[in-house]
């Protein structure tokens, strides 16, 4: 109810400043009280010219979305395999960077945004359902001999079952949904997740629902990150986390020349070797240089509302996790 | 200087100049934003080629169902023979007027009706009836992507198209068998790296009697062919639909093959051993 409020107070206020010919469905419904004065004037700035940037190349902000959402449509079927290759398997190792940063315990709500193929989620259902175990376990070890109160209170909490960690997996993309869905199949994993198409920009969840927001790999791809940082404040409960694991600049010299020769030169031609993609890998390789460096990052995230905001660089700068709570 | 393909675009089903995506009439070279010469081009450099020309290569004989990787390993590594080709199609004159104009052989400037018309024997009917009975189109083949040269990558791209034409020149039916000779036959003429990787690769993969086949007659009857006839590129196929293949053949310098492999009807169908 508070969204809706605060959009027809939005409205109103950008009908009655200037004449705005094409704002986008998406846009007005945004809201957030600190920065919706600034997004409104950002607007009512012609905004039928305004462009924004798709690997190298400029693009009108509409086509982004759009030309994003083609390069992961064609890109779904190879992209575990892809992703495997280009890193040589250390992008497991990133995302299990994430989840030790995040430490979930058990009963938690998660929302993977851009989740795609549920990496995250998968790692943080086993996460959660291992460290469940580990406390049953000392539960068990530290009573001695029980008293039947004892037996009866464990056998009443046995019945529950697992608490209930549940994840959801966002992605604006359905091939990519897809794909994770049939991955989740074959795991065997039933319970405790569900697959949401949503926009990153604009999520269907109401207020304060998750305890923790994750978006791997996927904020360089949107249109516009403060819009995402908006929505993450907003979908999050209070002394809920943000996590963002993303690809980063690399501060040392020598290890950023032999990065840039690998991504350019290398990079593609896998794309195009194994999935027969030579243009949505070049992209890959250009959208990542043109994401902000870890401190610029850092100050949207602060911007945005998030408290005690700090970043990890894994593997030199390659990539680098971002986490910030809301209070 | 630019020249514009007339004589080809007042064919009866007209001729559709942007949709092909690679090469059509124009010739002069503009640098688009990224480097590209043309649509479907993706500028590489040599270390970018090597790698590609190593997995292509692979990933092809991993999975000899990957025809773009085929392809692509073609385009990483004939810069040399295309340079020859291209030669060799100046020289001749009715190479060169292809050159020039730059025809496409596609569906859609076929005149399907006007070819199953023709009668027997003749080189649309025949080519058509290869293309019902072994169904195929030339539609499927992959764009030029890897060719720094606006020209060398058409010569590529009718290198690409010519290939089914060839089939029915040599009446060769798309099997293994007929597959490998006709790549010998492509190795001998146009030396592309890809081919005579295809040519050596190819018989690993057939039985003891069909391989007995290509090395006793199939096989030298092709490389003797793709010697000493005339390049096929140079060939303006558009205009000799109505022409008899026998004809043709005679004028290409190519012999009649000689083992039978068409299963039904052909004009030059032979059941046994031409000496």
């Amino acid at each position: 109810m508070a969204a809706s409020i605060r959009t027809l107070a939005l409205r109103t206020f950008c009908d009655s400043t200037r004449n705005i010919q094409h704002v986008s469905r998406s846009r007005v419904k945004h809201s957030c009280c600190p920065a919706w004065v600034t997004v409104c004037r950002g607007y009512s700035d012609g905004t039928e010219g305004k462009s924004t940037h798709f690997g190298f190349e400029t693009v009108p902000e509409e086509e982004k979305a759009e030309r994003v959402y083609k390069v992961f449509e064609s890109v779904a079927g190879k992209y575990d395999v892809m992703n495997d290759a280009m890193s040589l398997g250390i992008h497991r190792l990133w995302k299990d960077s994430l989840l030790h940063v995040m430490n979930p315990q058990p009963g938690l709500r998660l929302l993977d945004t851009a989740g795609g193929t549920g990496d995250i989620s998968f790692r943080f259902l086993e996460y959660t359902r291992s460290m469940h175990e580990r406390q049953q376990r000392q539960k068990a070890r530290s009573s001695q001999t029980p008293s039947w109160r004892d037996l009866a209170d464990h056998y009443a909490t046995n019945q529950t079952g697992l608490p209930p960690s549940r994840a959801v997996v966002c992605d604006i993309n359905k091939e990519m949904l897809k794909v994770g869905k049939q991955r989740a199949e074959k795991a065997g994993i039933s319970t405790g997740l569900s697959w949401v198409v949503g926009d990153a920009e604009e999520l269907p969840f109401d207020d304060d629902q998750f305890d923790i927001y994750t978006i791997a790999f996927g904020i360089r791809n949107v249109t516009h990150i403060e819009q995402v940082l908006q929505e993450a404040v907003r979908v999050l409960k209070p002394g809920g986390r943000f996590l963002c694991l993303e690809f980063s600049k690399v501060s040392n010299p020598v290890l950023a020349r032999l990065y840039d020769a690998y991504s350019f030169q290398m990079i593609p031609v896998l794309g195009e070797v194994i999935a027969g993609d030579w243009k949505s890998y070049q992209y890959l390789v250009e959208s990542i240089r043109k994401f902000p460096d870890q401190e610029t990052f850092k100050e949207m995230i602060e911007d945005a509302g998030f408290f005690c905001v700090q970043y990890f660089n894994l593997t030199g700068g390659i990539v680098s996790i971002h986490s910030g709570f809301k209070l | 200087m630019m020249l514009r393909a007339f004589s080809f675009i007042k064919t009866p089903r007209g001729f559709y100049r942007r949709s092909y995506g690679v090469i059509t009439g124009h010739q002069h070279t503009s640098l688009n934003q990224d480097g590209s010469l043309y649509p479907s081009h993706i500028p590489t450099n040599s270390v970018q080629k090597a790698l590609l020309a190593v997995g292509s290569g692979v990933a092809a004989l991993l999975n000899p169902y990957r025809h773009d990787m085929v392809a692509v390993l073609g385009e990483a590594t004939g810069h040399m023979a295309l340079i020859r080709l291209r030669d060799r199609m100046r020289n001749d004159p009715e190479g060169y007027t292809i050159l020039t104009e730059r025809p496409r052989i596609r569906l859609s400037t076929l005149d399907l009706t006007r070819m199953c018309a023709l009668p027997e024997g003749t080189l649309g009917r025949e080519y058509l009836r290869f293309l019902e009975k072994n169904k195929v189109t030339p539609d499927t083949r992959a764009d030029v992507k890897f060719v720094d040269d606006q020209e060398l990558a058409y010569v590529m791209q009718r290198y690409r198209e010519v290939h089914d034409l060839l089939h029915t020149l040599l009446g060769m039916p798309t099997n293994m068998l007929g597959e490998v000779a006709v790549k010998w036959f492509e190795a001998a003429q146009t030396g592309l790296p890809m081919c005579v990787l295809g040519a050596t690769l190819g018989p690993l993969r057939l039985s003891v009697s069909r391989l007995q086949m290509l090395v006793q007659s199939l096989g030298p009857w092709a490389l003797r062919n793709g010697r000493h006839g005339r390049c096929v590129l140079s060939i303006f196929y558009e205009h000799r639909w109505e022409q008899n293949l026998d004809d043709l053949r005679k004028e290409l310098n190519i012999e009649s093959p000689p083992l039978h492999l068409f299963p039904s009807k052909n004009t030059s169908s032979n059941s046994f051993i031409k000496q």
